[in-house]
């Protein structure tokens, strides 16, 4: 793996593997739904919306036709800590790929037109997701507003729709400025890539991208909840009841060690039919339709470097009451807090999640991104290579603690019901 | 727009380097079953995909096989006669694997990933559930319940409810129009059941077994041959009947109110995979709807900002494929939003696209064939389809040749016959009180104001 930085501040990291003639390219900006303003909720995400929208030397529609005319697929994501742009092409278009990214990173098409045009786009893709849909919003806009304190954790970050439609060009020519800084962002390129010429190529396109001062990261972590927090949410579309319940985990950089013990236990708790919760709510009592835990707000456990939780949700059928469920999971958590885990559990459990990681890397964009997320959230995209090593030497005690972590006295706990019947 | 803008700054494509071509090793072993296995550097890992036919043997019987399937699916994981349910998930898990099991109107398809130290005991596992799953009663009434639950949740989702609306407005009482079984004959599932189906359509005659990934292939092919040798049972595959498209003119609105989006779902008949006008039907696909650089985003997304992700795609099925177009639109827009689409649909049919749409168009299905195949487990996904439909690996490459091969003229005829409006049924689903009086400015509408089956 290869690593420089260039004059304006852009960090960038090469890892080339020849093996398929393929190349990822991945941009991670600094600025996440976190990071937001008061009374502009949502804007990390339409701003996103906003980086498709044409640049200084591109036309509206341009960018996705240069990338797929070349062979390629493309996206972008917002995450809590960080946004992210990315495309995976045949090796040819590599430096057609170099030229869009860095074209939008000097001047992107920030115009009216574009902005009312994607609110208007961002508001079906809200409705689509969240207002149309049974469980649109349960349980990732809803019980961070239970589990957290603070603006940065608890606000919506897909948006209100009065605050995306009062969003203005200035808003977005003023985060741009703050936060799309080229020393406020990761250039990650996996993939058939010859180092040398690709770092010729990155200097010819990112190398004039004017520097700007980047803003030190402010701190969204948050002091650890004391009592349980409680709330109940009406869903008129879903047609059968579901249970959240939230833990604070360990700092997902600053105790590494206490987070992978964490990732570990969500996985051991919900992860298959061997699983515990999978067989105590679902197959030994009967109390649920489908149970998952997961460390991290959208389920990835290591896109994230502050603050987080790790969330069990269950769906159960009406007849069940949610303190049932909710006593059954407290009790199996308590039982690992108490007895530990034995060697061989957590042995299938480490060649599940090393099977899974090994999937995940398979693809060249799947890796890249591993790779830039690291990069960003740990200042070693190495780390992304690493993991099912270091997941594969947690302990059964380190699992222990992290269930002894899972205090049931500071739990968020959201209750889902269903009120509007089969619709 | 375009104007001030130097296009010339933009990189031109360096030389294509080559694809790598997937060494496919194909057998078919005594009982009938193809055993096709891909040794493939990248990560270590072997993904394993098992396609059994398994359609309705009449349109009559269809409801309660969709029904039993989709306990069975769940169910085959409940035990053995030598493990239980947990003892299966472990071992399953101790070699990084976790079986899904799925049903369509097809086939049923079992499928994981596994380490590679993991293929002897997890295809001697499998083996085991395809020769001694024992449905055990008790533990079949719990699964079924669960289904009934999950198909209830399914059931409230709007494009769940689309799908099921189209596919019953195209197919009548074809087993194609049942999308989730009724719950009456899912409640009426047992063990015995479960056991005569499994023990009737479970057969290795007709269905594959594709490894792919971190193996050698002899290896892998007598620790198959081995593991499965018990697995014989005899009998005839059950394929689809035909499936002729009713074609029903108007639209159909399913009323679901309060709706604040609109589910528009147009669908026709498309050529199969071993159709000489495939290639030009998805060519014309990708240039309609079928990726983001296309008319029908272009239009409804960027241009009016009418909904998030419209798109159109070829589908295929044993008795029929499918060109589709679906976007969720807001309710004010519902009439708008279909018009527009209905006017990108005849400029297809009725006018020449142009040779660059064409060429992107073309590059873009080449390249994300490249890209999706590039992996273990999208290559033996691609794989399982292909030869479960009864084609060989090598038409992959067939079908990029055919796919150069297309000129504008050929995506304007096949366009004039499967993209015109006229080709497809039109279903909305959305809130009938604000969208029947827009969409009646279009097209006679019929009313359902219950999405329940009969």
């Amino acid at each position: 793996m290869e690593r420089f930085t260039l004059d304006n501040g852009l960090r960038v990291v090469l890892a080339p593997d020849r093996s398929v003639p393929v190349v990822a390219v991945s941009v991670f900006y600094d600025v996440g739904m976190r990071n937001e303003p008061e009374g502009r909720t949502g804007f990390a995400h339409l701003f996103e919306h906003m980086m498709f929208q044409g640049s200084a030397n591109v036309p509206k529609m341009e960018h996705a036709r240069l990338v797929q005319a070349a062979g390629g697929t493309f996206n972008g994501s917002t995450h809590q800590d960080y946004t992210n742009y990315f495309e995976a092409l045949p090796a040819e278009a590599l430096e057609r790929a170099l030229f869009l990214e860095a074209d939008r990173m000097a001047a992107p098409a920030i115009t009216e037109e574009n902005l009312r045009n994607q609110i208007d786009v961002v508001k079906e893709e809200i409705r689509v997701n969240v207002l149309n849909r049974p469980y649109g919003a349960f349980p990732w806009l809803q019980l961070p507003q239970i589990a957290f304190e603070s603006f940065a954790n608890t606000h919506d970050g897909y948006g209100s729709f009065v605050d995306l439609e009062s969003s203005t060009v200035d808003d977005a020519t003023d985060f741009f400025s703050r936060y799309y800084a080229p020393g406020n962002a990761v250039l990650c390129i996996g993939g058939d890539v010859d180092v040398a010429e690709t770092e010729r190529l990155i200097q010819r396109w990112f190398g004039p991208v004017a520097a700007r001062p980047v803003q030190p990261i402010p701190e969204t972590g948050e002091a650890r909840p004391t009592e349980v927090r409680t709330a109940i949410v009406e869903d008129a579309l879903a047609p059968a009841p579901a249970l959240a319940l939230g833990w604070r985990v360990p700092d997902p950089v600053g105790d590494f060690h206490g987070y992978l013990g964490t990732v570990l236990l969500a996985e051991l708790l919900s992860e298959g039919d061997a699983s515990r919760l999978e067989r105590r709510l679902v197959h030994d009592d009967r109390i649920a339709i489908a149970q998952s835990s997961y460390v991290g707000l959208f389920g990835d456990p290591f896109d994230v470097r502050d603050a987080t939780l790790l969330t069990t949700q269950v769906h159960h059928p009406a007849g069940v009451p949610a303190d049932r469920v909710h006593a059954a999971i407290d009790e199996e958590i308590l039982r690992i807090a108490t007895d530990g885990v034995g060697a061989d559990e957590l042995r299938r459990v480490q060649a599940r999640t090393e099977a899974q990681l090994l999937r995940q890397a398979d693809s060249v964009l799947g890796r890249t991104l591993g790779f830039a997320a690291a990069e960003l959230i740990h200042g070693r995209a190495e780390l992304a290579g690493e993991l099912a090593a270091r997941l594969a030497a947690v302990t059964p005690e380190q699992v222990r603690d992290a269930a002894r972590g899972l205090d049931p006295d500071s739990a968020a706990v959201l209750e889902l019901r269903a009120t509007g019947g089969r619709r | 727009m375009t104007g001030g803008l130097d296009l010339s700054l933009i990189p031109p494509l360096g030389e294509p380097r080559p694809q790598p071509v997937p060494e496919a090793h194909e057998t078919t072993l005594p009982s009938g079953l193809r055993l096709v296995t891909v040794p493939r550097p990248g990560v270590p890992l072997i993904e394993l995909r098992l396609r059994v036919p398994f359609a309705a043997r009449t349109a009559v019987a269809a409801g309660e096989h969709t029904a039993r399937g989709a306990v069975l699916s769940g169910a085959v994981l409940l035990g053995t006669s030598r493990h239980d349910q947990t003892g299966i998930a472990e071992l399953l898990q101790s070699h990084g694997a976790e079986l899904s099991i799925s049903t369509d109107p097809d086939r049923l398809l079992f499928a994981t990933t596994m380490l590679p130290d993991g293929l002897g005991p997890v295809v001697g596992l499998l083996a085991e559930l395809l020769t001694d799953a024992t449905y055990p009663d008790d533990q079949v009434e719990g699964e079924r319940g669960r289904v009934a639950e999950r198909i209830a949740i399914a059931r409230s989702q709007p494009g769940v409810i689309a799908r099921t609306a189209l596919a019953a407005r195209r197919y009548g009482d074809h087993p194609y129009a049942i999308q989730l079984p009724d719950d009456a004959l899912v409640a009426a599932v047992d063990g015995e059941a479960l056991r005569t189906l499994h023990r009737e359509r479970v057969l290795p005659a007709g269905s594959s077994l594709v490894l792919v990934g971190d193996l050698d292939p002899g290896q892998a092919a007598d620790v198959v041959t081995a593991a499965l040798d018990a697995w014989s049972a005899t009998g005839h595959a059950v394929e689809a009947p035909p499936a002729p498209e009713l074609r029903v003119p108007g639209i159909a609105v399913v009323d679901r109110p309060g709706a604040v989006q609109s589910n528009v779902r147009l669908g026709g008949p498309a050529p199969g995979r071993t159709d000489a006008d495939l290639p030009a039907v998805r060519l014309a696909n990708m240039i309609f709807g079928g990726y983001f650089s296309s008319r029908l985003v272009e239009n409804i997304r960027e241009r009016r900002g009418y909904t998030y992700s419209p798109r159109s795609s070829v589908d295929h099925q044993a008795a029929g494929s499918s060109f589709i177009v679906e976007a969720d639109v807001t309710t004010e827009v519902t009439g708008a939003a279909l018009l527009e689409t209905w006017y990108e649909l005849g400029r297809m049919a009725l006018t020449p696209v142009s040779e660059a749409e064409l060429d992107g168009a073309r590059r873009y299905i080449l390249g994300s064939m490249a890209l999706s195949t590039a992996t273990h487990a999208g290559l033996a996904s691609t794989l399982s389809a292909l030869i479960g439909a009864g084609l060989p690996a090598e038409w992959l490459a067939e079908h990029q040749q055919a796919l150069g091969a297309v000129a504008v003229e050929q995506v304007q005829d096949v366009s004039l016959r499967y993209l015109a409006a006229e080709a497809l049924t039109a279903v909305v689903v959305g809130d009938s009180d604000r969208i029947v009086s827009q969409l009646q400015a279009l097209a006679p509408v019929t009313l359902t104001k219950d999405q329940d089956p009969a």
